[in-house]
């Protein structure tokens, strides 16, 4: 846990330049979390207020439940790749998995009527109300890509600190 | 914060006050759980209070939407009562609400049961 934290101080700063990080995690439920976590921590380094923060932890938690649910299937041999991007206008959010992939399209609506009393598939929906822009990639050993973008709510200052809103 | 239900009994309308997260893995299913036992148990007018319930994702979701149908399926009723802002916007960009009687206070919720 202590490592975990000192991981943490690092993702701050990280937030104030443009940088990028990668975190390998394992098909694990408590991978789900730790996502959720490390994006909060971000997010609100970066200077999103506290509804967005949940927002944005939120998607990201849904995006990396799909990767373990669906694209690895729960395989504990299979890796979930978490990525962020900052530049100074945008934060963009991979969460590549290891499974087959799929394409948006063939997503069934959850506000569908139809639709309405399934018991899941309500997930990528989440992502794309609480992002910016949502789209499915192949990743690079042939599972999903799954690409979140958020525009950063102000400015970075150029001494590496945030620009007061 | 694991999810917590307590069941208390108002005539035969049984209220769980719940606090926690309705997130996949335990909270899910301690709300199937106790949907199921209250149905085993008989009851069939179940109130359920998420007023300390402070973030359901979209596994949690599945869950209500999972208690709604086992409920309504043993000709039951199933309300929500005290739902948190979080919980509230959640239900309405997924349409849930056309989907969940939802109460603003107990005592109208409890009057609401056939």
């Amino acid at each position: 846990m202590v490592r975990i934290q000192g991981f943490f101080w690092g993702l701050l700063s990280m937030a104030e330049t443009n940088q990028r990080l990668e975190v390998m995690l394992d098909t694990h439920l408590e991978s789900v979390d730790l996502a959720e976590n490390i994006i909060k921590r971000v997010t609100e380094a970066a200077g999103f207020d506290e509804d967005e923060v949940h927002k944005m932890g939120m998607a990201i938690r849904e995006a990396v439940v799909n990767a373990y649910n669906y694209g690895n299937c729960q395989d504990r041999k299979k890796k979930i790749l978490l990525t962020v991007e900052f530049n100074p206008e945008l934060m963009t959010i991979h969460v590549v998995d290891e499974g087959e992939g799929f394409a948006l399209c063939d997503v069934p609506d959850p506000l569908a009527e139809e639709n309405l009393l399934r018991t899941s598939g309500r997930g990528i929906f989440l992502m794309k109300a609480f992002m910016d822009d949502l789209r499915v990639e192949r990743g690079p050993k042939g599972g999903a890509d799954l690409v979140m973008c958020k525009k950063l709510p102000h400015r970075h200052s150029g001494n590496g600190r945030s620009a007061a809103r | 914060m694991a999810l917590q239900g307590t069941c208390r009994e108002v005539g035969d309308i049984a209220i769980v006050d719940f606090s926690g997260k309705i997130t996949l893995g335990e909270g899910s299913s301690t709300l199937r759980k106790t949907i199921r036992d209250l149905i085993d148990q008989g009851h069939r007018k179940i109130l359920l209070n998420l007023g300390d319930v402070d973030y359901i994702d979209s596994s949690g979701i599945g869950e209500l939407v999972g208690a709604y149908t086992t409920v309504r399926n043993a000709k039951g009723e199933l309300k929500l009562v005290h739902l948190t802002k979080r919980v509230h916007d959640l239900l309405q960009i997924t349409r849930l609400f056309m989907v969940f009687d939802v109460q603003s206070d107990e005592s109208n919720a409890l009057r609401s049961f056939k």
